[in-house]
C-alpha cells in the first residue's frame, strides 16, 4: 500500500509551507512536493493606488527583506517617471540593500540553519535551534546575533526604522547621509569582519562532514540567474541580469528589468500558491533556474572586493563549472556577507557619499515600468502599469522564491528518494528533507505575497490518498 | 478694553476664568491653557462643529456641547474632561477609523496626521466596530496634488479654507450622511476643476486625504499655522 508523508509546517523557514512525500506500494518515494499554502493578493489591492505609494505598500509584503521590495519597487516607479537617480542616492540605496542582505543572511545561516550544521541533522529537535547553538558554541551564536544587528542597525541609521524604513522613494531617498551616521557605521565594521571570518572558518571545518548531504540536497545541473555589473562582478542593486547554463555558458546577458518579462515566464502548479518562473526560450520546466547566493557566485567572475574575491576563488574550486549542490548556498551566503561588509566600507569612502542631492523628481512619463534588484534570496522583479494620472492599473511581482520553486521541489524529491527506503523514515530524515528547502532560504510570505502564519508541515500519503504520517509543527 | 465689551466669568475644570461675550468655550479654554481635543476646528477658519471631538459638559445641561461653537455665558460651569467625555471621544475616533480605509503604515501622512495623533492622545488601542472597507477611489488628476477619499474624515477644512481664505470655493460636499464626499466644482476631476493651485486645502487637511505629489515618501508634515497670520494681515489692509 502506498502512503504520503506530510511535513506541516516546515520549520525554520520564513513563511508557511508544507512538504508532502508520496510513497508507492513498495514504500519507495513516488513523488514529493513543496507546497506554499497561502495567498495574499498584493498585486490586486495595489490597483487604484498612486504609483509613488508602491514602495512602502509593497515593502509590507515581508519584514525580512522589505528593503529589496522598496528598491525594486522604487526602480519600477523610476522607470515610469523616466528618471535616473543621483549617484549618491544610488550608492546609499546600494548600502541599504547590502545591510539588509547581511542581516537576512545572518538570520538564515545562524538562526535557521546553523542548528542543523552545528548540532547535527539528527539532533533532538528540542535543542536544535538557535539557543542550542548559543549553548554549544556561544561565540558562534554571538557572531550571528551581532551580524544581524550590524545589518539592522545600518538600516535603522539610514532609514530611521529597522523594518519597513520609509527612506527609499521613487527618485532616490528622502534624506542624505550625515557624517555622524557614516562614522557610526564605519565604527561597526571591524567587529563585523571578525564575526564573518569566524563563521567562514567554522563552516569550512564542518563542511566536509556534510558530504552525504551535499550529494543529495538539490544537487543537479540547472540554469542560474543573477544581477551582474559590466565588469562581471557581483551586483545587488543595479546592473543587469545574466542567465547561464548548467555548464556555465551564457544563455542571455544584459537582461534589463524591462526585458525581464519577455524572457521569463511564470507557470502555475495546482499544489502551490507560489508560481514557477522559467526561461521562456527553453519552456517550463526545462527553463527552470536557480537564483540567490549560489547563482550569484556561479555567474560572477569576481566579487569586486579583495577579501570576498579570495573566498570566491576557493568557492569556484568546489566544481569545474557552476557549483550545483544547493548545500553550498550556505557557503555562498557567508561569502555574500563578507562582500556586503567590504562593499559597505567601500561605499562609505565614496567622496560624494555625503552629497545633499539625493532625489530626482518627475511625474508620469511612461505608462509601464519595471525594476529589479537582488534580494538576499535571489532576483526580485516588480512590474507596474499606470494610467495617465499615475494610478496603478496592473502589477506583477516575480519573487526569488518563485524562481527557486522548481529547484526546491526537485531537491525535496531528490532527498526524499535518497533517504526514505521501504517506507521507513525517522525525524532526522524528515529534518534533512526540510533542510533542503532551508538551503534556499525561501521567503514564503514574499513568494505568495500572502498573509497569515508562518510554520511548515510534512505529510506521507499512501497510494490510495491516505495520510499515513505527518510532522506538524 | 472698550465699553461695549461685556465680560463673562465662568468656571472651566474648576478654574475661574473670564471671557468676552461671544467667545466660544474652546477659545476661552485655550487662552487659559486648558486643552480640549479638536479635529475639524482650525484657527483661522470658521467653525462648523462637525467632528464632535470638542464636546464638553455644562453643569445643569444634559446635552454635551461642542466647545468650538458653544459660546460662553455668565456663571457657566464647564467640564472638559470626564470619563463620559473620554468614552464619547474614543467612540467618535473609532467610528472615523471604521468608516473608511485608514491604513497608517502606508499612508503619506503617517507621523504627521492629526487623526493618528488624536487616537494616540486619547489612548485608542483598537477599534471595536467592524471596518466598512468601502471601495473608494483616488483622484490623482491634479498636476500637483492628490485626493484620497479613503483617508478623508469629512472635517470640511478644505471646503472652508477654499471658500473663506482663498475665495475660490472649489471644494464642497456632496451626498448625505455616510455617503458624503468632498468634491471639486460640480463633482469634476480635481485636475480639470477651477482649482487655483494655491495648496491651502492640502496644508489644512488633517489626514493624508489631500497631499502634495512632490512630498512622496513617508514624511509629509503640513503647515496650517499660516491661516491666522493671513487673516490678520488681510484685516490690517
Amino acid at each position: 500500500m502506498s502512503q504520503t508523508i506530510t511535513i506541516d509546517p516546515v520549520t525554520r523557514l520564513e513563511g508557511h509551507g508544507k512538504i508532502t512525500i508520496q510513497l508507492n506500494a513498495q514504500g519507495e518515494v513516488q513523488d514529493a512536493h513543496f507546497h506554499v499554502t497561502q495567498v495574499r493578493g498584493f498585486e490586486r489591492f495595489s490597483e487604484g493606488r498612486p504609483f509613488y505609494e508602491m514602495p512602502s505598500l509593497m515593502a509590507r509584503i515581508c519584514g525580512i527583506c522589505p528593503v529589496s521590495h522598496l528598491i525594486a519597487s522604487a526602480k519600477a516607479c523610476e522607470a515610469i517617471m523616466s528618471v535616473r537617480i543621483p549617484h549618491t542616492a544610488a550608492q546609499l540605496r546600494r548600502m541599504l540593500n547590502l545591510a539588509q542582505m547581511v542581516q537576512s543572511h545572518a538570520l538564515s545561516f545562524f538562526y535557521l540553519s546553523s542548528p542543523d550544521l552545528l548540532l547535527g541533522m539528527d539532533a533532538d529537535p528540542k535543542v536544535r535551534h538557535i539557543f542550542g547553538v548559543v549553548e554549544a558554541r556561544p561565540e558562534l551564536g554571538r557572531a550571528g546575533v551581532a551580524l544581524r544587528r550590524f545589518g539592522q542597525h545600518i538600516i535603522e541609521l539610514l532609514g530611521d526604522k529597522r523594518i519597513h524604513p520609509g527612506w527609499v522613494i521613487p527618485g532616490g531617498v528622502t534624506e542624505p547621509l550625515t557624517p555622524a551616521k557614516r562614522d557610526e557605521i564605519l565604527g561597526m565594521i571591524p567587529e563585523a569582519y571578525a564575526n564573518i571570518k569566524l563563521a567562514l572558518s567554522w563552516y569550512k571545518q564542518i563542511a566536509d562532514s556534510f558530504k552525504p548531504e551535499v550529494e543529495v540536497f538539490a544537487n543537479f545541473p540547472s540554469l542560474f540567474l543573477g544581477l551582474i555589473n559590466e565588469d562581471e562582478s557581483v551586483e545587488f542593486t543595479d546592473g543587469a541580469l545574466r542567465l547561464i547554463s548548467a555548464t556555465g555558458n551564457i544563455l542571455a546577458d544584459g537582461i534589463t528589468a524591462q526585458e525581464f518579462t519577455q524572457v521569463i515566464g511564470e507557470a502555475v502548479e495546482p499544489y502551490s500558491y507560489t508560481k514557477f518562473a522559467y526561461y521562456k526560450p527553453l519552456g517550463y520546466p526545462d527553463g527552470s533556474y536557480r537564483v540567490g547566493p549560489l547563482a550569484r557566485l556561479n555567474i560572477a567572475k569576481s566579487m569586486g572586493t579583495p577579501l570576498a574575491d579570495a573566498e570566491l576563488v576557493e568557492f569556484k574550486q568546489l566544481a569545474s563549472g557552476p557549483v550545483q549542490g544547493s548545500f553550498y548556498y550556505h557557503h555562498a551566503r557567508l561569502i555574500d556577507i563578507l562582500y556586503g561588509i567590504e562593499k559597505i566600507e567601500q561605499i562609505l569612502s565614496d567622496p560624494l557619499i555625503l552629497d545633499k542631492h539625493v532625489r530626482a523628481t518627475a511625474g508620469v512619463n511612461r505608462l509601464e515600468g519595471a525594476g529589479q534588484a537582488e534580494a538576499p534570496r535571489g532576483t526580485l522583479m516588480h512590474n507596474y502599469k499606470v494610467d495617465e494620472n499615475g494610478k496603478i492599473t496592473w502589477a506583477n511581482l516575480v519573487i526569488a522564491t518563485g524562481q527557486n520553486n522548481n529547484a526546491m521541489n526537485r531537491g525535496v524529491l531528490q532527498a526524499a528518494r535518497h533517504y526514505i527506503k521501504d517506507g521507513k523514515f525517522s525525524e532526522g530524515i524528515l529534518n534533512r528533507v526540510e533542510a533542503v528547502v532551508r538551503t534556499f532560504d525561501p521567503c514564503l510570505s514574499c513568494s505568495t505575497h500572502a498573509l497569515g502564519q508562518m510554520p511548515l508541515h510534512l505529510s506521507l500519503v499512501s497510494a490510495d490518498g491516505k495520510v499515513i504520517d505527518q510532522a506538524i509543527r | 478694553m472698550s465699553e461695549n465689551v461685556e465680560v463673562k466669568t465662568l468656571v472651566i475644570d474648576g478654574h475661574e476664568v473670564s471671557a468676552r461675550r461671544g467667545q466660544t468655550i474652546l477659545e476661552v479654554a485655550r487662552e487659559n491653557n486648558i486643552d480640549i481635543p479638536t479635529l475639524c476646528h482650525l484657527d483661522g477658519l470658521s467653525d462648523v462643529g462637525a467632528c464632535r471631538m470638542c464636546l464638553v459638559e455644562i453643569a445643569g445641561n444634559n446635552k454635551l456641547l461642542p466647545a468650538c461653537v458653544a459660546t460662553v455665558s455668565e456663571g457657566m460651569q464647564v467640564t472638559t474632561s470626564s470619563e463620559r467625555l473620554q468614552k464619547h471621544r474614543r467612540t467618535i475616533l473609532e467610528l472615523l477609523f471604521a468608516e473608511r480605509n485608514h491604513v497608517c503604515s502606508v499612508c503619506v501622512a503617517n507621523g504627521h496626521c492629526e487623526l493618528q495623533s488624536l487616537a494616540q492622545d486619547q489612548g485608542l488601542t483598537h477599534v471595536r466596530l467592524p471596518y466598512r472597507n468601502p471601495d473608494l477611489h483616488v483622484d490623482a488628476s491634479h498636476e500637483r496634488f492628490t485626493l484620497d477619499h479613503n483617508r478623508c474624515i469629512l472635517c470640511t477644512r478644505c471646503v472652508r479654507v477654499c471658500a473663506e481664505i482663498e475665495g475660490a470655493h472649489v471644494w464642497d460636499v456632496m451626498g448625505r450622511g455616510i455617503n458624503s464626499m468632498v468634491i471639486t466644482d460640480l463633482h469634476e476631476d480635481w485636475g480639470s476643476s477651477s482649482c487655483t493651485r494655491c495648496g491651502k486645502c492640502v496644508q489644512v487637511c488633517p489626514t493624508g486625504a489631500l497631499f502634495d505629489k512632490s512630498k512622496i515618501g513617508t514624511s509629509h508634515p503640513k503647515y496650517p499655522d499660516f491661516l491666522p497670520y493671513l487673516n490678520l494681515m488681510r484685516e490690517a489692509q
